[in-house]
């Protein structure tokens, strides 16, 4: 598959009820993602970052326009697509590594063969993930064992456990501390130099776009619309001293200029 | 209070209950036929056990068979209900007006159709049980965290490996916590139902009782029942535990 357009977004807007209590979401947006890419949308609360994430893994149609995935349209042959939100959202019955496990249990083609691997292959799947994370010790624990941050590591876990074609974060680490938000910020670069997954991440934390994407997409306020895209260049693995780098902080002065000062162009019509 | 008195100020309390009840009607003089001591009462159910205990295997028979019917139907119920938003917007109306009729009431038209005896009894102990199962176990399913919901979604997952995966394991506290209530409840449908149309049972052989002035024969009988419901409550809690002691350790 060559590197350009593994996703492509054609014109695509989404509209949320009917008559006049419609709202847009999303104008019409194009935006095309290269394979291995690691692409982050921030821009005010309310905006449609997180309406495009749910689009791309098909949660959410869109009003307008077309969703491609490796050339073809969505839904034309099935995505695998691995899913991480602020709240963790483990199962609490289940051990850390069951839950790690959880998609092969539904995602095909493992499922087929999850009775048989469970205890084997699956099982070495997902503690090999679990070491890279640093929860080896971990894995038979109960979810409410862990801390915040550990239950993000496993969560961010159970995204990749099953290899997907993207993967979709949505504000991940928004619930965490400074602290642990940078340690898993390493952990994910770590992940990501690692795998080489395309990434779309969803935050409000100008700090963590910067630190951790190729490329950033400024949305305006709501309806939105992506007023700026730009490629970050920081040589990779980045240490998490780069924050304090003065080029660090002009990008993340940069984006919070736009942000702030985003015109609202079109106004929704109320009536 | 040190930590080892608060573990036995419960039981310290019963006791303490009962004791107050002897020393009152003791030395008040209360006549055994308003209210006799719990001393008599212990001897009018050894006295009359013989005649007790058939009447308690009856009331523990239909209560048992009726719970267990109503947790199959509640069951069932709950997770159609909690499965489906239409289901639960449509359904719950009607089961909130079912549930609000006393039951009491119901009996006597069972008594109409299945005539007086086991099969009434049986059925109250149903119906009566059933409500509070449906709407532990379909709000249990329902309330799955929308975050699980997309990140079952977006893994493609079909509706039953969502409700197998999720829904279900997560209405299982619901479901247990409302099976200590369901039993208990069984327990009054089925009493109720002996009272007022059966001649076997505990609560027919009170109403017995009490017309002929038997006093610690009827109050016999309410021990025993009281004996039968906590044990099962009991019986249950423990349960409880075993299967989703997962949610109880939280926090």
């Amino acid at each position: 598959m060559s590197m350009a357009r593994f996703v492509e977004l054609e014109n695509v807007g989404v509209t949320f009820g009917q008559g006049p209590e419609q709202t847009e979401a999303l104008q019409p947006t194009s935006l095309t993602v290269e394979r291995g890419d690691f692409l982050a949308f921030v821009g005010p609360s309310g905006c449609g970052k997180s309406t495009i994430l749910k689009l791309v893994s098909e949660l959410l149609r869109p009003t307008t326009g077309n969703i491609f995935f490796g050339g073809r349209e969505l839904g034309a042959k099935p995505v695998r697509v691995g899913m991480a939100f602020q709240s963790a959202s483990l199962l609490p019955w289940m051990s850390v590594r069951d839950n790690v496990m959880l998609p092969l249990k539904i995602v095909p083609p493992f499922k087929s063969g999850f009775r048989s691997k469970k205890n084997g292959e699956y099982r070495d799947r997902a503690d090999a993930l679990l070491a890279q994370v640093g929860l080896e010790d971990f894995a038979d624990k109960s979810p409410w064992q862990l801390s915040g941050g550990m239950m993000q590591r496993a969560n961010l876990c159970r995204a990749l456990i099953h290899d997907p074609d993207i993967l979709l974060l949505d504000e991940p680490f928004g619930a965490l501390d400074q602290f642990t938000r940078e340690e898993l910020w390493q952990t994910l670069q770590d992940l990501w130099i690692d795998r080489k997954s395309t990434v779309m991440l969803v935050t409000h934390d100008l700090r963590e776009a910067a630190y951790l994407a190729n490329r950033i997409c400024v949305m305006s306020p709501r309806p939105g619309r992506i007023i700026d895209d730009r490629q970050v260049s920081f040589a990779r693995p980045r240490p998490i001293d780069l924050t304090f780098d003065p080029d660090f902080v002009t990008l993340v002065q940069d984006l919070r200029g736009l942000i702030v000062h985003a015109p609202n162009v079109k106004k929704v019509d109320a009536t | 209070m040190k930590p080892t008195m608060r573990k036995f100020a419960p039981t310290i309390l019963i006791i303490g209950v009962f004791v107050f009840w002897e020393l009152f009607c003791l030395l008040a003089g209360i006549s055994e036929l308003v209210l006799p001591r719990p001393t008599r009462i212990l001897a009018a159910f050894f006295e009359y056990a013989p005649a007790i205990m058939p009447h308690a295997w009856q009331t523990l028979y239909t209560t048992l068979v009726g719970f267990s019917f109503g947790v199959m139907i509640g069951l069932s119920l709950g997770v159609l209900i909690g499965s489906s938003k239409l289901a639960y917007d449509t359904a719950y109306p009607l089961l909130v007006g079912i549930s609000s009729i006393p039951k009491v009431a119901v009996v006597p038209i069972l008594v109409l159709w299945f005539g007086a005896g086991t099969v009434p009894a049986i059925l109250t102990a149903m119906i009566i049980c059933i409500f509070p199962i449906v709407v532990n176990v379909s709000t249990g399913i329902a309330t799955v965290e929308p975050e699980l919901e997309d990140v079952m979604r977006s893994l493609k997952a079909k509706r039953w490996e969502m409700l197998w995966n999720v829904g279900l394991p997560r209405s299982m506290p619901y479901f247990f916590a409302s099976l200590k209530v369901a039993i208990t409840l069984s327990f009054v449908g089925s009493v109720i139902a002996e009272t007022v149309a059966s001649n076997k049972g505990v609560g027919n052989m009170m109403l017995i009782a009490s017309s002929s002035f038997n006093v610690p024969l009827v109050f016999a009988g309410l021990m025993i029942l009281a004996v039968m419901g906590i044990t099962l409550y009991a019986i249950f809690s423990v349960v409880e535990r075993r299967m989703v002691g997962w949610a109880l350790r939280k926090q």
